[in-house]
């Protein structure tokens, strides 16, 4: 085991209450020991509503994209060849680029004849780090118009501190950002509620999670004793992964959600059962 | 045909019980899921599949042992760190890192990097009760999500015109990256769907962004306003400054697990509170589509 393992907080679907399990596993831990957090999920990066940090430093995250040096480009058409990502077309007057379509692969620049492709900075989005009382915070924000989110998912996690348990609050979904957010960490906590909706996704997010070789456990938020919760812990029995904790249906935590609250803040005791979930958690990573 | 996209930035604020409520009422639509990643809106609809299609995104690298010296020209080449080099400096690639730019592959002297298309998911084409339906189920941890997005949405269109349907209404994907750019290009209205919370407020203003960037035009629904009449307020009056306007207002109602839980359209489940802010919300969102 890690000394200091790094726990993503994911789930297939969102709104299943990614950020309410990862803000308030935080807070809980954050009271023996400094900790950190990071939000991955930077097309919504919203834990900071909850930790309220301060935020001390701001870097821009750029990806390279290329740029035509007119003087030198003959036109030849073995860039827009080269290109997986038809970011590049060749008219009779000029090569235009698409820099939105760029994964920043570097092949066209460097397979160029001539020369005639320098690759430049194109800001996606900035990191910002601070602190919230003993956490360690940072977060990616992605520009608005900007398709391609993992580079920046990796800017803020290249800037995790190992000696530090970290939690990461993970986007939705299960393509790239869900997977980038989730690679290299040492657990996989999978948030679900008990939904033919939540299931459904637990599933793929489940899949995911083992694709990548994580150890996974499952969270039932919103959990009301009923059929729901009982179908998702057959999943879990089926697929042999424990269901570590269970948060109540509860209009008031809603509500306190809406106020930008937290569930430590509703009710101290919710401390203690965020600890006991750690245990749980490391009692699963090998 | 008019293309409505229902969005909403941050995830779990009902696009799907609402898009599937608007199939069940406007009753001449053409329906796609363009949230492939985390296709739900199936478990509303209940379609039979008549059409199930493989979909390329594209393509990952493999290494043939065999063939590789050794060299080491792959590895520092990949910008997505997806080459590794075993003991004996043989190259590997891994296919979830992989984002299959091809680079590796011409600049191995030796030929034994295969570029290999990849089936990273499937397509389907349903009938349901209330109209054809497109959807999707991308693979675990695939990419081109938005390459998928464009599949669907060009056979929902085809579909829709062929038929002659009113509406193509799309049940979009949280966020504001590549499929949900996809969903959101050339669409004649975003319904962007949120709630009171101070993330609900926050990814409102994100993608209402995104759609202003692209030259959609958006309009707005709150749900569950009631939990926090304050934020309610709040995004109305910021809409009101964006000039987008808020087209209907759900109340928390326990109905909606409900419907979700017996697999039905709101509409259909119910005629309480929120069923009734969902009908109100498709008579102002048919008058905007006009």
């Amino acid at each position: 085991m890690p000394a200091e393992p790094t726990v993503a907080v994911a789930s297939g679907k969102g709104g299943t209450g990614k950020t309410t399990v990862a803000v308030n596993l935080a807070l809980a831990l954050s009271a023996g020991r400094p900790i950190q957090f990071l939000d991955c999920d930077v097309e919504g990066p919203n834990s900071r509503f909850f930790l309220k940090p301060r935020i001390e430093a701001s870097e821009e995250v750029a990806i390279l994209v290329p740029e035509i040096d007119d003087s030198r480009c003959d036109r030849c058409g073995i860039c827009a060849r080269v290109c997986a990502y038809n970011a590049l077309a060749v008219v009779p007057q000029a090569v235009l680029v698409f820099s939105e379509l760029c994964h920043g692969c570097g092949a066209c620049a460097l397979l160029c004849p001539r020369r005639a492709i320098r690759e430049v900075p194109k800001r996606i989005g900035v990191v910002e780090s601070g602190r919230a009382g003993a956490i360690r915070f940072l977060q990616g924000r992605l520009d608005v118009g900007q398709a391609i989110s993992p580079p920046l998912i990796k800017a803020v996690k290249e800037k995790r501190d190992p000696d530090l348990t970290a939690v990461i609050d993970a986007p939705p979904g299960t393509s790239c950002p869900a997977v980038e957010s989730m690679r290299g960490s040492d657990f996989a906590l999978l948030v679900t509620e008990p939904t033919p909706f939540g299931l459904h996704d637990l599933e793929l997010a489940a899949g995911a999670a083992e694709a990548l070789g994580l150890p996974r456990g499952i969270l039932i938020n919103r959990a009301d004793g009923g059929d729901g919760d009982a179908r998702i812990r057959a999943f879990a029995a089926g697929e042999n992964v424990p269901v570590l904790a269970a948060i109540p249906f509860d209009r008031r935590i809603a509500e306190a959600y809406s106020r930008g609250d937290t569930l430590l803040g509703l009710d101290p005791g919710w401390s203690a059962k965020f600890q006991a979930l750690y245990e749980a958690i490391r009692a699963e990573i090998p | 045909m008019k293309q409505l996209v229902v969005v909403s930035g941050k995830g779990g604020t009902s696009k799907t019980v609402v898009t599937a409520s608007f199939a069940a009422l406007a009753g001449n639509a053409v329906l796609a899921d363009v949230d492939v990643d985390a296709s739900n809106l199936h478990l509303l609809l209940r379609p039979e599949v008549l059409e199930r299609h493989e979909f390329v995104g594209g393509s990952k690298a493999r290494v043939e042992a065999r063939g590789c010296t050794a060299c080491g020209r792959c590895r520092p080449v990949c910008r997505f760190d997806a080459v590794s080099e075993d003991g004996d400096g043989i190259a590997r690639v891994d296919p979830l890192a992989c984002e299959g730019c091809g680079l590796c592959a011409r600049v191995c002297p030796a030929s034994a990097i295969l570029m290999e298309p990849c089936v990273s998911g499937e397509w389907f084409v349903s009938r349901t009760r209330f109209g054809p339906f497109v959807h999707a189920r991308l693979g675990v941890a695939q990419e081109n999500s938005g390459k998928l997005v464009t599949e669907v949405r060009k056979k929902a269109r085809e579909i829709g015109e062929r038929e002659g349907r009113a509406f193509l209404l799309m049940d979009g994907a949280p966020g504001i990256g590549c499929p949900v750019i996809a969903s959101l290009a050339g669409t004649d209205l975003a319904l962007i769907v949120t709630e009171p919370t101070p993330s609900g407020v926050h990814d409102l203003e994100r993608i209402a962004g995104l759609a202003r960037h692209f030259k959609v035009r958006a309009a707005c629904a709150v749900n569950k306003f009631d939990i926090n009449p304050g934020n309610s307020e709040r995004i109305e009056a910021w809409s009101a400054g964006q000039g987008i306007p808020v087209v209907g207002k759900i109340p928390f109602d326990e109905a909606v697990l409900g419907s979700v839980a017996r697999g039905v359209p709101l509409v259909e489940a119910s005629e309480g509170p929120a069923a009734r802010g969902v009908r109100r919300l498709w008579d102002r969102v048919r008058e905007h589509l006009a």
